[in-house]
């Protein structure tokens, strides 16, 4: 076996002399790691990514809030599309009511001309037709009063009037 | 120096054999890795979670090949 | 090795000798070793890369506040998954552990470095520091009640108390596993590499496969650092659950 201090006699780490050593600086070196991770490295670095997430987040909310506005907007275009669209649809049946009225006003002045008029029609039937029963009348008592007169019966004018008239109002009847 | 050939010989044996430990933790790390392995094809989401469940089942099975390991050393160097 | 006077002389373990700096044979309790040295190199490290690096405090981060950032939001949520809200308390002890314990590991990688953390005394000490603290803790908190942890109330009452010896056996040997997964792990890759490191000296033309060899061992012990640290600072976490919550 050599002596150099380089050379390693069995196993280095069961040599118990060089232990309080390492214990030493081990101790030493978690304690500088220690202070530097606890005072300086872990707040800088917790401290960024909070901000970042901070960032992102009020970022999110923003884009959030951009959103809603924008749906608000659509359903404000929406509504308005809508207003409109039953505004013309009230105007359109105003505007029918209005016509269907004018059209039932000139209906009902036609449907009473009308009827004025066949009424007038039917006076002039009526009194075309009294007219001409009158004719008849006439024609008859003329008539009867020749025939008698023919076969020379003496009858009173009233007499042979009554029973044409009672005749011929009958035979109309 | 005859005795201390034959001592010399049944140390190295003892080496050669704490090697076959170390076989035993590769065929245990392997059943580990293996298992993970197939559990995780049938339910990949689960996976991720347990990626520190397999890491800490092949320290523990490592750690006992490391063990003979440490035996085949401390034959070699330190008796 | 016991061949010292052979061809193959490789020495794996002469890496880890702590010495000296500035002359001396002996090692006293204070004197400035090449443990110092690295550890005040990790110290750097930690500052370079926690302080400098958040330096500019810009809202989109640079490059080197992105590592900083991603460092602190890696063992908060660590704490806050594994330890649970009220952990949290605990975030820079726990982030001390795993800056020095992390960038260890890494600079025992660059060649001729030493390696802190491959040291029993290095890691024991850790071990214990929160062994210790996490079981005071956990009286200072729940009193007796912190007993329960032994109390498996889940298992048949016949049994819990064989669980009971099984749980205070494991509670007890959580800092030996806890200290020597760490040395151990970072140990045995070093001490392979420099194996490996051995055989391509000797070797000569043929130094390339060790070479190769070598290579990928770094690569796989690069991974092996950020696991243990990762382990080591998890494992921690969920001890001081224990603590917090002992209750199963």
């Amino acid at each position: 076996m050599a002596t150099n201090t380089n050379d390693a006699v069995g196993m280095p780490q069961l040599d118990f002399s060089t232990f309080p050593n390492q214990i030493f600086w081990l101790v030493v070196t978690l304690v500088v790691i220690y202070l530097i991770l606890s005072r300086v490295a872990l707040p800088r670095i917790g401290s960024i990514l909070a901000e970042r997430s901070g960032t992102i987040t009020a970022d999110i909310d923003a884009a959030e809030t951009y959103k809603r506005q924008a749906s608000e907007a659509e359903a404000a275009y929406n509504k308005a599309l809508e207003d409109a669209r039953a505004q013309a649809h009230k105007i359109v049946e105003e505007m029918r009511a209005d016509i269907q009225a004018d059209l039932d006003v000139a209906i009902q002045k036609a449907d009473a001309e009308i009827a004025a008029r066949t009424a007038e029609s039917e006076r002039r039937i009526a009194e075309i037709r009294d007219s001409a029963n009158e004719a008849v009348e006439e024609v008859a008592r003329d008539t009867a009063r020749e025939i008698l007169a023919l076969f020379g019966v003496k009858a009173e004018d009233k007499a042979i009037d009554d029973s044409v008239s009672t005749r011929v109002k009958g035979g109309a009847a | 120096m005859e005795t201390l050939a034959l001592a010399d010989m049944g140390r190295y044996i003892g080496v050669g054999l704490t090697a076959i430990g170390m076989g035993g933790a590769a065929i245990g790390v392997g059943n580990i890795a293996g298992n993970f392995l197939s559990g995780a094809l049938r339910n990949p989401a689960a996976a991720p979670g347990q990626t520190a469940m397999l890491f800490i089942g092949i320290a523990f099975a490592e750690a006992l090949g490391i063990f003979s390991f440490l035996v085949a050393l401390l034959l070699m160097f330190a008796v | 090795m016991a061949d010292a006077n052979g061809s193959l002389a490789i020495r794996p373990m002469d890496q880890f000798v702590v010495r000296p700096l500035f002359g001396g044979e002996t090692v006293g309790m204070f004197t400035i070793t090449n443990v110092t040295l690295w550890m005040a190199l990790t110290v750097l490290a930690v500052t370079a890369v926690m302080v400098l690096g958040a330096r500019g405090r810009a809202l989109v981060p640079t490059r080197g506040q992105s590592v900083a950032e991603l460092a602190y939001g890696f063992i908060y949520k660590m704490i806050e998954d594994v330890t649970g809200r009220d952990g949290l308390r605990f975030f820079p002890y726990i982030m001390t552990i795993f800056m020095f314990v992390f960038f260890a590991n890494i600079l025992g990688l660059i060649p001729w470095a030493f390696t802190t953390t491959s040291h029993f005394a290095v890691t024991a000490v850790l071990a214990l520091s929160v062994f210790i603290s996490v079981t005071v803790l956990g009286f200072v908190l729940n009193g007796a009640a912190f007993l329960r942890l032994f109390w498996v109330d889940s298992a048949p009452l016949a049994l819990r108390p064989i669980l009971a010896v099984i749980e205070i056996i494991s509670y007890f040997v959580r800092p030996v596993s806890h200290s020597i997964r760490l040395a151990g792990a970072m140990m045995a890759g070093h001490a392979v590499a420099k194996v490996f490191a051995g055989f391509a000296a000797a070797l000569g033309v043929a130094f390339v496969v060790p070479v190769l060899a070598v290579t990928a061992l770094y690569a796989l012990e690069l991974l092996v650092a950020v696991i243990q640290a990762y382990v080591f600072t998890i494992l921690t976490c969920v001890y001081l659950k224990d603590a917090l919550h002992p209750h199963h």
